[in-house]
């Protein structure tokens, strides 16, 4: 469990409970987090393949700057979990290559 | 197009006491940050500051974020803008930026550039294997999210980060392996390095990570010694266990803003790498650009505080705000940066501004 | 050695050891601090101005044991944790050592903790006495403990069970 559960200095407090998808597992995380903070709690550290040699990434910086975290989420590609709160009924995907633009925009 | 005395871009320990500084003189200020909170890397600071009381010292940085933040929202003539990313400044003062997926402009009589700095990355084969990450991150995933990184932590860099947020996962309750340093000694306090060691983190200096090694994640290091030229003396390899490698390895500033706005720049490894000339008023070679905070040269972040409210002061004199009030405050924040810098500490910072000031 | 290590040196530790005299007059807070970094803290917070006022902000401390009554409030105000308290005079073979403390879950008074010196090293075990943790403090604890009188010297950090531990 990688939650911390009591801290010395800090009192957490989070949102409320909501549960997401992840390549199609239902998960649960808190209002309010980043995306990539519910999936590393979630215990899930890889978020996408590099587009040209497919190697695992996860995010590198957490400020929404670096673009290690890149995933598709709600159907729209290249979006930075890492910046990007969570909300109820999230679809979020691995992302393969560089990502489609939306048809719609 | 919305008019304001002074824009603030970067609502950090510099951004917010430049908003407070020139909100105080009456000015209409627009304070914004990309971020969906004020307070930049002050929120993840459990530690109590140096410095003196001026800068808060002895107060944790999560505290003093919360203390500006107070006094910024209780200005009525300072505006809030969350969530919202900076993207071009231009020579007829404006400033275009992104607010819930709109493009918006605004313009402001001087703006005052306080976008902070980025962690800096290491070369070693597997350094893009999740479970490298930056000190930043991990900070925010523990001490935001109350998410531990993982659960034994490599961690790369002696420095003032590196030794702070080494005591802030053992806080979170999670193991440090080692603290690797690649030069002979530690960079940061003596007094932090201590506080690792006395908890049981070994402190190897003259070493450095040779390669990450894992497969879809980090499932360890191989660490080695280096020489007095810094390379890696063979067979001193050693693979440490580690399913997080944390680099402490410094920052740079982040100046996309001012190339963009054709601020004259310099390369000045002591302050991080690119920032802009700067006068003593902070303002660069652009009249209407001020700088304050790492983005005009990495530092600790009671400096940036003082350095920020000197950038609120005097854009604000810069607009007419005059009286003896105001020199005095001037007066006082300059001679409060030349104490946080006159000592040992401070040789590299004193050397890296005499390149930058003109 | 201190600046490569993180552990201050025997020679380093005699520069900021109360003398023989002052020690043996009761409790006195030891300044563990080595460095001319930008921090005056102990000075400001100091009720009996025994740390004196600094001239320049990155001035090592400058102590005067003779003013000191080993109160600990600098104890919970040093940023860098680097003082504690010694009282030699406890018992006959027991020595008080006050000491920051800012882990979970924190001891208390009657638990015997881990004693671990200033390398990390266990070093024997220590009785908790008391614990410091008012608001004031602002989560800094200071956590006194008993331990035999060779180890009053030795004793920087203590193990004290639970999660949040080294």
């Amino acid at each position: 469990m990688l939650r911390i559960s009591e801290h010395p200095i800090l009192t957490f407090k989070h949102g409320q409970q909501v549960a997401f998808r992840y390549d199609g597992q239902e998960l649960v995380g808190y209002e309010g987090e980043t995306i990539a903070a519910a999936l590393h709690a979630a215990g899930v550290k890889v978020l996408r393949k590099s587009t040209v040699l497919h190697r695992p990434r996860g995010f590198f910086c957490a400020i929404g700057t670096c673009s290690s975290c890149l995933m598709k989420v709600n159907g729209e590609p290249n979006v930075r979990v890492c910046v990007e709160k969570l909300k109820a009924g999230m679809v979020i995907e691995t992302q393969q290559g560089k990502g489609d633009l939306r048809e719609d925009v | 197009m919305r008019m304001f005395d002074v824009c603030i871009i970067g609502g950090g320990p510099a951004g917010l006491k430049a908003a407070i500084a020139a909100g105080s003189q009456g000015l209409s200020v627009v304070l914004m940050d990309d971020a969906d909170h004020l307070g930049g890397q002050l929120v993840k600071q459990t530690h109590m500051f140096f410095g003196s009381e001026q800068q808060r010292a002895g107060a944790r940085g999560v505290n003093i974020a919360k203390e500006l933040v107070e006094q910024v929202t209780s200005l009525v003539n300072v505006e809030v803008v969350l969530c919202t990313t900076a993207l071009g400044l231009y020579d007829d003062l404006v400033l275009t930026y992104e607010t819930e997926g709109s493009y918006r402009k605004l313009s402001a009589k001087k703006f005052i550039v306080a976008t902070g700095a980025s962690e800096r990355m290491l070369t070693f084969p597997g350094n893009d294997l999740p479970g490298v990450y930056g000190a930043g991150a991990v900070q925010t995933l523990m001490n935001v999210y109350g998410v531990k990184p993982g659960n034994r932590v490599l961690m790369v860099g002696a420095g003032n980060i590196g030794l702070i947020v080494s005591y802030q996962l053992l806080q979170a309750g999670v193991e440090v392996i080692a603290i690797v340093e690649g030069g002979p000694s530690i960079g940061g306090y003596l007094v932090h390095a201590s506080k690792v060691r006395r908890a049981g983190v070994p402190i190897l200096t003259s070493h450095t990570i040779k390669e990450a090694v894992g497969v879809n994640c980090v499932e360890g290091a191989i660490v080695c010694e280096l020489d007095s030229q810094w390379q890696p003396k063979s067979g001193t390899e050693q693979r440490i266990d580690a399913d997080v490698i944390c680099l402490a390895v410094g920052l740079s500033p982040l100046t996309d803003i001012l190339w963009q706005a054709e601020c004259e720049m310099v390369f000045v490894p002591e302050l991080g790498g690119n920032v802009a000339y700067r006068d003593s008023t902070m303002c660069t070679s652009k009249p209407h650009i001020y700088v304050a905070g790492d983005v005009a040269g990495v530092e600790e972040a009671s400096s940036a505080m003082v350095e920020g409210e000197l950038a609120g002061l005097c854009a604000a004199k810069s607009l007419g705000v005059s009286g003896a009030h105001l020199t005095l405050q001037i007066t006082s924040a300059r001679s409060q940066l030349e104490e946080l810098r006159s000592g040992p500490v401070g040789d590299k910072i004193r050397a890296g501004l005499l390149q930058a000031h003109r | 050695m201190l600046k490569k290590t993180g552990v201050a040196t025997p020679e380093e530790l005699a520069n900021v050891l109360p003398s023989e005299g002052r020690l043996n007059r009761g409790a006195v807070a030891v300044l563990e601090c080595f460095q001319n970094i930008p921090c005056n803290p102990c000075a400001t917070s100091c009720p009996r101005h025994a740390i004196q006022e600094f001239v320049d902000i990155n001035d090592i401390p400058s102590f005067d044991g003779d003013l000191c009554n080993g109160c600990a409030i600098c104890v919970a105000n040093c940023p860098g944790l680097a003082i504690f308290v010694i009282d030699e005079t406890y018992s006959p073979d027991e020595t008080l050592v006050k000491l920051p403390y800012e882990f979970t879950p924190l001891p208390a008074s009657g638990d015997v903790v881990v004693a671990v010196s200033r390398a990390g090293d266990e070093i024997g075990h220590a009785r908790v006495v008391r614990v410091q943790n008012p608001p004031v403090f602002d989560r800094t604890a200071v956590v006194h403990v008993a331990v035999p009188k060779a180890l009053g010297h030795e004793i920087r950090f203590i193990k004290a069970g639970g999660p949040s531990r080294a």
